[in-house]
């Protein structure tokens, strides 16, 4: 028998740990397991003996570090990463341009419409990049696309959108159109949080509006556009639904566009999980790396700022 | 700074006319440049939509010859076709979708809340690096993930199930962060010292006290979740091969695969698009006064 008090302060002790059972434990299966046997299987190699046939034909030995060294020498791999690279360069710049942009003039006094407005801008969050991605590919399509029945009317030239240079836009314009909304709603969230008093100085010695947003909206929101930039650089890295989409749609859409079509591609379509692994541990590795680079570059920034 | 005081003389092409003092209509021209740049946005933003919801009208051979916006006459054939493809398995997937973003994001909101509040309200050793390292989660590439999931679940003899598809979505480090954020403003430390000195367990405490101010907060993790789910692609695409459990996204995906060589199948994927949009907008129309997107930023009014 024990007293109550005596439970009661054990409770309080034990309660947190007990709290987070079910998310360690999911994070132990789902997270922690997955990539620990990403990094084990990318250190190792199926060895062919033989003509490859009979059950002791096929091991796995220790392959050390070999499939990484294959991967980043790999020139499949590097050309995605480069393609994914001009793609960001696109995606990133204009996404969070034009977010800026719009929320910016949802601030600004005299709009009307605003919340209609709003809510469009941010609809495509709530479609599928598969569907997204599927609906402009139809937009890019010259038998069924509007863009080309009105060039075609004027009697202007017409490209194809889906090859070459024009594919990166393509491509971009999917991202563009299914991010902007997310992150000008997180932009427009830290504007409505600057108190008005700050910008009655302001408005007192008759500053413009573009003044005001130039001067005073755009570096109080510079923590969200750092957050937002951040999950868009990941996001870009990551890309692999809507070039996996349009690919039934042309054929310049190789298997390999992206960095991670090329490890699925080598996971499943070529069965070679071992060098995949080896790649998807580095690009997590990448991701780590440029993130908290990322995230201490900003700090610091910010820590001088507040200095200042 | 005076000299900002000074209006901006810029000549205006067709001005109108009548004004000496021509700063009325400029201020009034100033001041529609938001509306009109947010309009043209949200042309944009619509304009995929409305074509998906026009061209859904239009039977296989006014697709190609009509004008794109102008309606067509097919809209109930292209519903019963898309019914009728072998054997309605299009509204299976649908449902399916509807089972993996519902129950996930459900299962979920739990794990996200009680983790949260643990996180928020209790002070004990090693709880901040429980909580980086959840967050970590959130940079690991789906695909990183995603391979070596499968690769276990298929020791386990897990592949190919509704498990595999929901079991590896309801760990979601982002509602972790949602929920400690709203659970450390919304839940007073005094209203849980007050539960203690009552008598009340940690576990009651929770569940009666703190769970029902958490709720504002916890819809919007629901709702994040719901999205992330039913958009995922990914995961589905690496565990199944059984087109029945597929869901819309992958369903929609493997149509559009097969319909690029024939184009009579068009009309099938895009009534497809259609009808798997339509009820998220729906969805999205109805609750986005619940969605406090203040949260986003993590911005949350106390």
């Amino acid at each position: 028998m024990k007293s109550t008090a005596r439970r009661r302060s054990y409770g309080v002790k034990g309660a947190p740990y007990a709290f987070l059972l079910p998310a360690g434990i999911l994070f132990a299966l789902f997270f922690a397991l997955p990539i620990g046997y990403a990094v084990w299987l990318s250190l190792r190699k199926v060895k062919v003996s033989g003509l490859g046939l009979g059950s002791g034909a096929r091991k796995e030995v220790w392959a050390g570090l070999e499939n990484y060294t294959d991967a980043l020498t790999d020139s499949e791999l590097v050309s995605g990463t480069l393609r994914v690279l001009g793609y960001g360069c696109i995606v990133v710049p204009v996404m969070l341009g034009l977010a800026l942009l719009f929320a910016l003039m949802l601030d600004s006094e005299k709009v009307r419409l605003a919340p209609f407005t709003r809510l469009a801008i941010f609809l495509p969050y709530a479609i599928p990049g598969v569907v997204a991605a599927l609906l402009w590919g139809f937009l890019y399509l010259p038998d069924v696309s509007p863009f080309y029945f009105v060039l075609d009317k004027l009697g202007l030239p017409q490209p194809d959108l889906l090859d070459g240079g024009p594919l990166y836009l393509a491509l971009s314009n999917i991202a563009v159109w299914g991010g902007t909304g997310f992150n000008m709603i997180v932009i427009y969230t830290s504007l409505q949080a600057i108190p008005a008093e700050v910008y009655e100085a302001a408005k007192l010695d008759g500053a413009t509006p573009l003044q005001i947003a130039l001067r005073i909206k755009i570096p109080m929101v510079a923590p969200s556009l750092v957050l937002t930039f951040f999950f868009s650089i990941i996001a870009t890295i990551q890309v692999f639904n809507e070039p996996t989409t349009l690919k039934p749609l042309t054929n310049s859409v190789s298997t390999t566009w992206s960095p991670l079509m090329k490890v699925y591609r080598d996971a499943f379509g070529e069965g070679d999980i071992h060098g995949a692994a080896a790649q998807a541990v580095i690009i997590a590795f990448a991701t780590l790396l440029l993130s908290f680079g990322f995230l201490r570059a900003a700090n610091r920034r910010q820590k001088q700022e507040a200095a200042r | 700074m005076s000299s900002l005081a000074v209006p901006q003389a810029e000549p205006v092409a067709g001005s109108t006319p009548g004004t000496a003092q021509d700063r009325p209509p400029l201020r009034r021209r100033i001041s529609l440049i938001p509306t009109v740049t947010l309009l043209l946005g949200a042309a944009y933003c619509l304009l995929p939509v409305a074509w998906v919801v026009i061209a859904a009208t239009k039977s296989g051979s006014e697709l190609f010859s009509t004008f794109t916006f102008l309606p067509g006459t097919g809209f109930v054939d292209n519903v019963q076709d898309l019914s009728a493809y072998r054997d309605g398995v299009y509204w299976e997937w649908m449902a399916n979708s509807a089972l993996y973003a519902g129950l996930g994001a459900l299962l979920s909101t739990c794990v996200s809340a009680i983790s949260g509040y643990a996180l928020a309200t209790y002070r004990f050793r090693g709880r901040e690096t429980i909580f980086n390292v959840l967050l970590a989660g959130v940079l690991m590439p789906p695909v990183i993930l995603a391979i070596p999931q499968y690769l276990l679940l298929a020791k386990a003899d897990l592949t190919d199930s509704y498990l595999s598809v929901l079991l590896p979505q309801i760990l979601f480090p982002y509602g972790v962060y949602l929920a400690r954020i709203y659970a450390a403003a919304a839940v007073p430390a005094d209203v849980i010292e007050a539960g203690r000195m009552d008598g009340a367990n940690e576990w009651r405490i929770f569940t009666r006290i703190a769970l029902p101010m958490m709720i504002p907060g916890l819809v919007t993790v629901f709702l994040f979740q719901f999205v992330a789910i039913w958009n995922n692609f990914l995961l589905p695409y690496i565990m199944l091969s059984d087109d029945e459990k597929f869901p819309i996204t992958l369903g929609l995906f493997t149509l559009l695969e097969q319909g690029a060589n024939t184009p009579a199948l068009y009309t099938l994927v895009i009534t497809g698009a259609f009808l798997a949009v339509f009820p998220l907008i729906a969805l999205f129309l109805v609750i986005q006064r619940f969605w406090s997107l203040d949260l986003l930023s993590g911005a949350v009014k106390s």
